[in-house]
């Protein structure tokens, strides 16, 4: 900003405002406020129209149609939804994710929960603990289940070898070729990888807990349940309550862990919705149905997605 | 304090946390274990005699070698890493606007868009895959970066938009009307005043999403078909299983070869990645 300062003539203008003399048309229009503003979220607007919304309706549009790979198909209003109810591969996906939802996310929170309080205490070596306890959830997906996979295999199982060395099975167990148990191991791999979002979360919110509240409370005499379930739980909930929401969307929508870990199977009994939508509408080309199976996560997504943000507003309005 | 008694100590504290430490690392250790195994000891029946299941006496690194030499995993690792680059690049650009705006401009419909922003991150891509993989066809972007490069921006940019908003508002106003006074405009003071202030958010999003990005799978695995153009996590799942036969050596090479590099990338800025894993939950 030179402004008007060094002029030859040794005369110096006091400007007010240095730059306002060459405002050219466009800054001049930057400083509206909504016109900026509009140009700003420009981008992400149309991104997130192109890639979201406008998927979003051609995907009920394809629900409500016939279409498959190369045969453009037509209106066909819910015979889709009316087949896939009917369905017992869709019946067992629609229950198994459900069951593998609700099991998942309450070990998770279990676990994560004893887990930041674990990591809230003083000890050495605490930042190195920590950011190796992250691991599980930075490492791709894919590869780590892949080591479930190889840990959980029929015939080279280390997890098989474990417990027979130590004496408690005598035969091998069928970890992935028997169904429930396959979907026990898949809920088991969920929650390892899980859980240290749970985990750094809530330590993150038990770190805003002032210590002296708990030395208050153990002076009066509570116990260490004592003092989290009256102090620690009721400063932690409003924490606990959004990273819930946010673990439901991702394990109700899961697809990658039972993908790699069962692929659906042993005898597609351990398919979720979305590994089912992708073997219908990928594998097999039938898009409208598998847009329908999709389509059948919405209103849980909604209802979690409306408690979320209700819940929110309440938290402000308070 | 709260005072304890040492064995209670042993009790609630080492012993549980030690199970934690071993039961988050041990598939990574076993996968770096089978990675150097020789392929005779890998499918040797479990009760043989002399069997050391948690270590070998033989390492080899003739699975990294048949991974290189028999698929393009190089190209996979590149993909992968252009692909999440240039995706995180275009999230923080958009969302550092978008995040500025919502959160010192006034104007008519603000609510409503961050509420409507804050909802799209929370549409898992299981949702919409389908119709997406039509539009990718239709646009011409199948089987390109492009179709990645795109689409990953769709989850990313809520979360930048939603935690550089939540930095932004911290940022005091004051800083703003100062320049303002100076004679700076309002895009300059955003982009010399604001965005600098704004380095360390920046960069907590920034790795959030490089993490992200790399972790992505159903649509890689859609919208990519040549060998070539896959990126790591389905090139593994695609080119290293052959029918219903594992390469378990080589698996284990990739998966470890392939989260080196994420791995690296994250423990050159915890800090930073914990700021926003916490911040992307926080209102």
């Amino acid at each position: 900003m030179t402004g008007g300062s060094g002029s030859a003539t040794g005369v110096t203008v006091a400007l007010p405002h240095p730059g306002a003399s060459r405002q050219t048309p466009l800054v001049r229009l930057l400083e509206n406020e909504r016109l900026l503003a509009g140009l700003l979220l420009a981008p992400t607007v149309v991104l997130l129209t192109v890639f979201i919304a406008y998927p979003f309706l051609m995907g009920i549009w394809l629900s409500l149609s016939s279409t498959s790979v190369g045969n453009p198909g037509k209106f066909v209003a819910f015979q889709n939804f009316v087949k896939a109810w009917n369905d017992s591969i869709f019946r067992t996906a629609f229950g198994n994710t459900f069951f593998y939802t609700f099991w998942a996310t309450i070990f998770k929170l279990a676990l994560g929960m004893w887990l930041a309080l674990l990591l809230n205490r003083h000890f050495r070596g605490k930042r190195i603990v920590r950011a190796t306890m992250l691991l599980p959830f930075i490492i791709p997906t894919v590869l780590s289940t892949f080591a479930w996979r190889w840990m959980f295999d029929p015939t080279f199982s280390v997890v098989n070898w474990v417990l027979y060395q130590s004496g408690l099975i005598v035969t091998k167990l069928p970890f992935l070729s028997n169904g429930d148990l396959a979907m026990w191991c898949a809920i088991v791999v969920n929650t390892w990888r899980g859980m240290p979002f749970f985990a750094i979360t809530l330590l993150a919110g038990l770190q805003t807990i002032s210590p002296d509240l708990h030395e208050a409370a153990s002076l009066d005499g509570a116990n260490a349940w004592h003092r989290f379930w009256h102090v620690t739980w009721p400063l932690l909930k409003p924490v606990t309550v959004v990273v819930v929401v946010f673990s439901i969307i991702q394990t109700f929508a899961d697809f990658q862990l039972i993908y790699v870990l069962t692929g659906g199977g042993p005898a597609n009994s351990t398919h979720l919705l979305a590994t089912y939508a992708y073997q219908l509408g990928v594998n097999s080309g039938l898009l409208g149905e598998g847009a329908a199976i999709s389509l059948f996560m919405f209103p849980v997504l909604f209802i979690v997605v409306w408690v979320q943000l209700r819940y929110i507003r309440r938290l402000e309005g308070a | 304090m709260v005072i304890e008694r040492r064995w209670k100590r042993w009790v609630f504290f080492y012993i549980p946390i030690t199970l934690f430490v071993i039961g988050t690392l041990f598939p990574f250790y076993w996968m770096a274990v089978t990675a150097v195994r020789p392929d005779e000891e890998l499918y040797r029946s479990w009760r043989a005699a002399h069997n050391t299941p948690f270590w070998t006496l033989h390492p080899t690194i003739a699975h990294f070698q048949d991974l290189l030499a028999r698929t393009t995993f190089l190209h996979w690792l590149w993909n992968t890493f252009f692909i999440a680059c240039a995706s995180t690049a275009i999230s923080l650009f958009c969302g550092l606007l978008a995040g500025y705006a919502l959160a010192r401009l006034r104007f008519p419909m603000a609510g409503a868009l961050g509420t409507s922003i804050f909802v799209t991150y929370l549409v898992p891509p299981t949702l919409l895959f389908i119709p997406l993989a039509d539009i990718i066809r239709n646009f011409q972007l199948g089987n390109t970066p492009w179709a990645l490069i795109l689409t990953y921006p769709t989850f990313l940019i809520p979360f930048c938009t939603w935690l550089l908003m939540g930095y932004f508002k911290t940022i005091p106003k004051e800083l703003e009307e100062c320049a303002r006074i100076d004679g700076a405009t309002r895009f300059g003071a955003m982009v010399r005043i604001i965005f600098p202030i704004a380095v360390p958010g920046i960069l907590s999003a920034g790795i959030f999403a490089f993490t992200l990005s790399w972790n992505e799978f159903i649509y890689a695995l859609i919208f990519l078909s040549s060998p070539e153009k896959k990126t790591v996590p389905v090139g593994v799942v695609s080119e290293l299983i052959r029918g219903d036969i594992y390469f378990w050596g080589q698996l284990m090479a990739g998966a470890l070869l392939g989260s080196v590099p994420v791995a690296l990338v994250y423990s050159f800025f915890v800090e930073y990645y914990v700021t926003g894993l916490t911040g992307s939950v926080k209102g």
